[in-house]
This record gives structure tokens, C-alpha cells and sequence, in this order.
């Protein structure tokens, strides 16, 4: 345990370092103003942004968006996987496209969706779905594969139906891939969100970013970089506790 | 994957032409739903495409962006490389840093976007820092993955063997890691393509993100779909070479 306390320690000593030195530089002037703004600065600026309420509505705009490609993401790549488990022959023939969707650099369908979708958050919700529904689909199928074969002979001896297998044997089983999937799908449709809001948009945080540079308002700027920088590793920190968690019980039980 | 035989290669073959049709077909639907002004058909397209092929100023942009992945993914390739190496062998700081490194892989990196602007300004070498921002994290990631859980007979046999710290790395690390390297870099080529592609998007005037996105803004539908199909078939393309590189060469046996 002292051990993995030293290595937390030298892991928050390296970050406030990092910061620290950052502060410095910017202190110092060796970091022009115009490139970079103090650290302390950005949180000031943060701060009074969200006093005021400025950013409510854009932290709504990508907060609805976000929610709405993880659910569809999770919701829909869920039951896929574990159709196209079902089915080997399906399965043999999607391999190579799902080994390939990700070689896709998938921004570039965003201008479209904007032509065929219209300017608001459906392209938005579009685009985070796609990039992330193959990656739950995939840790779905990943999860089945994993599942014992004797909880299946298990379910058999017990009769249970085709149904009642899957909720209370299989899909336990497969739970710590289906996390895995479940926060790939945030991170990505957090990904594709932003950039999308950041390429074209008329709302959200990535939004508020690029209009910011436009308008040379470093301070705003560097502010709501601050705020999805944080949001992002702040849910990715959560999620990844839990799991430690979820997973030091399941070694246990 | 999945240890199951492999299937013929006949049945390959006709899966991805089926596939290649489905999505043909699909494309097709969308653009009867959605109408000329949003996205070509695949016959209109693929016209686009043979009249773009036809212009200096299509082979200049293609020379760009390869100019620009080229640079880019070398450099993330070293970086990636070289800290994953680092890290593999320093338990320590490969402790400290692997979640920092797994942490920058989930974050919108998009939103760095002005600050590189500010610190390359526009062109081919802010192109090139969003390329690797993007490509060396996995390969850091999986060549780190790669060298932890090397079997630890392998680096006492070096050891007794008495070779010298780069000739572990050349005969020993670099010869068992390769299959996960090999893998980290298919990774690292796609984001790395990513990430110069959504460069082109914003801040350049030069490339085939700069054309899909110029071709937005002068509603020039057949343009952008004819260069997001070029694009698509590129990266497709380049997966495929890989992964077959990858089975004849690196998986053997």
C-alpha cells in the first residue's frame, strides 16, 4: 500500500510541478501573455465565468449532447453486440469494418451531417454516437466471449430461457468489459462533441472556445479550455475509481 | 481475437464486397432522404473525384496533407517509442505517468487547438503538433503495456548474458514487444491522421481538411463528398495494408 501511496505522491508532485513551473514562467514573462496566461489566471477567469452564469447555457448545450450520445451509444451498441454475437456468420462478415471504423477519421462526415441534419445538436448527437457505438459494441462482444463456459452449463442445468440467461448470467459476467465499453463511449462522445462544436456550431463549450480565439479573448479562452479539460479528466477519474472499485469487490466476492 | 479458424478466403472476399455494397446502397438512400444540396450521390462523387484528379491544385493538397502526416507520424512514432521504452523498463515512473498518459488519450485534445496555434502558428508546423498530440499517446500506451508485461525471465537472461543496455533494448525488448507495438502503431497512424485532418479543418490553407471544409463554406457539395470519400478510402486503405503487414509479418505461426 506505501507503494502505490508514493507513486500517487510523485504523480501529484509531477502535475502541481507542472503547474507550478507554468505559473512561473508566465510570472516571469518568458510565456508572453498573448501565447499563455498564468494558471491562476485561468482559474480566476473560470471562476468569474461561472459566477456569472455566462456559460450556463453552453455547459447545457454539450451536457444535453453528451448524455444523449452516451445513451444512444450504450443503448444501441449494447443490444448489437450481443446480437451479432448471437450470430457467427454476421459476426465473421462485420470483423473487418469494425477492425477498419476507427482507421476513419470520423470529423470529416461532420460537415455533412451539419448539410443533411441543419445547424443544431442533432449532428452534434450523430456524430458522438458514431464514434463511440462500435467501441461499446466491440467491448460488448469482447465481454461475451469472456463469459466461463461452465455459468452457461450452469444456466442450462438450472433451464433458465434464453433471456433470463443473458440478464442474470451473461451479462453479469461480462460487466467489467461492458464498463470498459460504457466508458469508452463517454470519452469518445465527449471527443466528438467538442471538436464538432469547435469545427461548426452556434452553441457549447467547444463553441465558446473557438469564438473566444476568434475574438482574441485570451482570458475567456483560456478559461473554458480550463473547464472541459477539467470536466473531461475529472469524469474520466470517477469512472475509473469506480471500476477499481467494482472490480477489488468482484475479487473478493 | 477470437482463436476460431480462419474462414476462407473466398468468403472474405465476398463479404467485403457485399459490405462495400450495403454501403454503397446506404450512401445512396442518404442521398435521396437528404437531396443534392447536402450530399452527393456516389455517382456524382465518384465525377467530383475524376475532375478533381484531373487539376494540379487536387495533387498540391494531397501533397500537403502527406507532407504533414509524413512528419507527424515519425515524430509520434519516436516520441511514442521512446516513452513507452522509458517507461516500460522504470517501473516507477511508468507508474506514475500511465495514468496520466491514459488521461490525455480521453480528453478533447481539440481544444489545445488554439494554444498550438499560438505557439507554431498557422501551417505546416501546427498541423504537424496536432497530428502527434494525437498519435504518440497509444503508441506510448502500448509499447509501455508491451514492455511491462514482458516475461521477467527475458531481461535476467540479458542480464546474465551481460548486454549492454541498447542491445537489450535492440535483441531482447524490441524483438518480444513487437506484436503490441505493431499493433500501438496502427493506432497511433489513424489519430495521427486525425489529428492532422482536424488541423487542416480550422487553420490551414493548404491539404484535403482544408478542402472538405472549404467546400462547405462555398456549398460545393460534390467537392467535399468527392474528398471525404478520398479521405475514407485512404485511411481504409491504409488500415488493411497494415493489418495484413501486421499478420503476414508479425504474427507468424
Amino acid at each position: 500500500m506505501s507503494r502505490s501511496a508514493a507513486v500517487a505522491a510523485a504523480r501529484l508532485a509531477l502535475l502541481a510541478g507542472a503547474v507550478l513551473a507554468l505559473e512561473l514562467l508566465c510570472r516571469a514573462g518568458v510565456i508572453q501573455p498573448l501565447t499563455l496566461i498564468p494558471p491562476s489566471a485561468m482559474a480566476a477567469a473560470l471562476a468569474g465565468l461561472l459566477w456569472s452564469g455566462e456559460l450556463n447555457a453552453d455547459l447545457i448545450h454539450t451536457g444535453g449532447a453528451v448524455a444523449a450520445s452516451l445513451a444512444l451509444a450504450v443503448g444501441l451498441g449494447l443490444p448489437l453486440g450481443v446480437a451479432v454475437h448471437g450470430l457467427p456468420r454476421l459476426r465473421r462478415a462485420l470483423d473487418p469494418l469494425l477492425a477498419a471504423y476507427y482507421a476513419v477519421p470520423t470529423f470529416v462526415f461532420y460537415p455533412l451531417l451539419v448539410a443533411i441534419l441543419g445547424l443544431n445538436q442533432a449532428p452534434l448527437i450523430v456524430l458522438g454516437t458514431a464514434f463511440g457505438l462500435p467501441a461499446m459494441m466491440m467491448a460488448t462482444l469482447n465481454g461475451l466471449d469472456r463469459v466461463p463456459p461452465v455459468l452457461l452449463r450452469t444456466a442450462r442445468v438450472h433451464r433458465l430461457g434464453r433471456l433470463d440467461t443473458l440478464a442474470s448470467i451473461v451479462l453479469p459476467s461480462a460487466a467489467p468489459f461492458l464498463f470498459t465499453g460504457c466508458k469508452l463511449a463517454l470519452a469518445y462522445a465527449v471527443i466528438g462533441i467538442i471538436a464538432g462544436e469547435f469545427i461548426l456550431a452556434d452553441a457549447g463549450l467547444g463553441h465558446a472556445i473557438s469564438f473566444a480565439y476568434d475574438g482574441f479573448e485570451n482570458r475567456t479562452m483560456y478559461a473554458v479550455m480550463l473547464l472541459v479539460l477539467g470536466l473531461a479528466t475529472g469524469l474520466n477519474l470517477l469512472l475509473h475509481l469506480w471500476e477499481t472499485r467494482l472490480m477489488r469487490r468482484r475479487a473478493r466476492a | 481475437m477470437s482463436g476460431a479458424a480462419r474462414p476462407p478466403a473466398r468468403t472474405g472476399g465476398r463479404d467485403a464486397l457485399v459490405a462495400a455494397g450495403l454501403l454503397l446502397a446506404l450512401w445512396q438512400g442518404l442521398h435521396l432522404y437528404a437531396g443534392d444540396a447536402a450530399l452527393a450521390s456516389p455517382a456524382a462523387a465518384l465525377g467530383a473525384l475524376r475532375q478533381l484528379a484531373g487539376t494540379a491544385a487536387f495533387w498540391g493538397h494531397c501533397a500537403a496533407t502527406a507532407q504533414a502526416f509524413a512528419a507527424a507520424l515519425a515524430l509520434s512514432a519516436a516520441i511514442g517509442l521512446a516513452l513507452g521504452l522509458w517507461l516500460g523498463l522504470r517501473r516507477f515512473a511508468g507508474e506514475v505517468a500511465e495514468p496520466l498518459l491514459a488521461g490525455l488519450y480521453a480528453i478533447p485534445k481539440i481544444t489545445l487547438y488554439p494554444v498550438i496555434l499560438l505557439v507554431f502558428g498557422l501551417g505546416l508546423g501546427a498541423k504537424v503538433a496536432f497530428g502527434v498530440i494525437h498519435g504518440f499517446v497509444p503508441i506510448a500506451l502500448f509499447t509501455l503495456g508491451a514492455v511491462k508485461s514482458l516475461d521477467p525471465v527475458l531481461l535476467r537472461t540479458a542480464r546474465a548474458l551481460r548486454l549492454s543496455r541498447a542491445q537489450t533494448v535492440r535483441f531482447v525488448l524490441a524483438p518480444a514487444a513487437l506484436p503490441e507495438i505493431v499493433a500501438g502503431l496502427r493506432v497511433g497512424f489513424s489519430l495521427t491522421l486525425l489529428g492532422v485532418l482536424i488541423g487542416e479543418m480550422f487553420a490551414s490553407q493548404a491539404g484535403l481538411g482544408f478542402l472538405i471544409v472549404n467546400g462547405t463554406a462555398l456549398h460545393n457539395v460534390r467537392l467535399t463528398t468527392a474528398v471525404i470519400l478520398t479521405v475514407v478510402v485512404l485511411a481504409v486503405g491504409a488500415n488493411a495494408a497494415l493489418l495484413w503487414l501486421d499478420r503476414r509479418y508479425v504474427r507468424r505461426g
